[in-house]
């Protein structure tokens, strides 16, 4: 596959870079990222890949946009209030860029369903709002051994770390189980600053990136914790547990695990 | 004893993690805590002493993404 000039242009600011080139120009164009959640994580997120060219974005959420969204789920307009966010999702990613394919899932990632979808990506992007998913894609991810880019958002901060199966920490490693239901405010209850779900999302698509070209170091073995009030970011080392239930050595873990749902965030 | 907690020095008359947890009012279930980078077990938050500089981390449920 040789680029089209419209490509090498569009693509030029990526292809200048020595750690790119039309090389990894390529690898994106073949990459395949399934973001979890078309919120205000998962829209920021597909926005910036999409734009960078990624191949195939796969996209799921069941829910519609609502008015309360559109402080901070850029991909959703005014007029798509109503709309099915990864219809409304899709449009927009096309528009900036008409070459990436972007796969639509109108429904919520399970454990009946979570493994058969993960399995067809390269990497995956944590952009939900609830524990029982939060846990349901780490185990996923490892049972199909990819990569994730976990992502949280709560109030004026934020947090981010990717996990590689069987190299890094995983998400089990530092929290066991979902906390009791109800005990931890969701967005809903709580609010969200939406420039924190950008700020954050766009870390979670610059690790997806340098997952798919191979560049630099990636944010494993880190949790990266974000607070807009004092705008610092604060770099919590972590590492395996050897206790951890999915990735530990006496790991007992083997099948996904449907938690029962609590009130989902305000979407 | 003098602890890091979260990146911030403090000094507080504690000789467990769980004295931490108690000293500043937080509920067990709700956070992860990590002691000189290693975790510590939620069982283990009782007889997990701590030494002089010791470097915590408390790590809160963060799971808001949309």
């Amino acid at each position: 596959m040789s680029f089209t000039e419209d490509q090498i242009t569009r693509y030029s600011r990526h292809i200048l870079l020595p750690e790119m080139g039309g090389k990894g120009q390529k690898k994106l164009s073949q990459a395949k990222v399934f973001v979890v959640g078309a919120g205000g994580l998962g829209c920021p997120v597909a926005y910036y890949l999409g734009a960078a060219g990624i191949g195939t974005i796969g996209l799921i959420d069941s829910d519609v946009v609502d008015l309360s969204n559109l402080q901070r789920q850029i991909l959703h307009h005014t007029p798509d209030v109503g709309r099915s966010k990864t219809q409304s999702a899709k449009e927009k990613i096309q528009a900036l860029n008409p070459e990436v394919q972007v796969t639509t899932y109108e429904e919520r990632l399970t454990a009946h369903n979570a493994r058969d979808i993960i399995s067809q990506y390269d990497v995956v992007i944590d952009g939900v709002d609830n524990f029982p998913a939060k846990f349901l894609i780490n185990d996923a991810c490892y049972m199909e051994n990819k990569p994730l880019v976990h992502g949280g958002i709560l109030r004026f901060e934020g947090r981010v770390m990717t996990i590689v199966p069987n190299e890094s920490a995983c998400y089990r490693c530092i929290f066991k189980n979902p906390p009791p239901p109800g005990v931890v405010p969701s967005c809903q209850e709580a609010g969200i600053i939406g420039v924190v779900a950008g700020i954050i999302g766009t870390i979670q698509a610059t690790e997806a990136i340098k997952l798919i070209l191979k560049v630099g170091q990636p944010l494993t073995d880190r949790l990266l914790d974000f607070d807009a009030r004092t705008t610092t970011f604060r770099e919590i080392r972590v590492r395996r547990n050897p206790s951890c239930t999915l990735c530990g050595p006496e790991a007992s873990l083997t099948e996904l695990i449907d938690y029962d749902e609590p009130e989902a965030c305000a979407l | 004893m003098q602890l890091t907690i979260n990146g911030k020095v403090e000094n507080l008359n504690v000789s467990t993690v769980i004295d931490v947890l108690k000293a500043k009012d937080i509920d067990p279930q709700l956070v992860a805590v990590e002691v000189n980078t290693q975790m510590i077990d939620q069982e283990n938050l009782g007889t997990t002493s701590l030494q002089e500089d010791d470097k915590l981390e408390f790590l809160f449920f963060m799971g808001g993404g949309a």
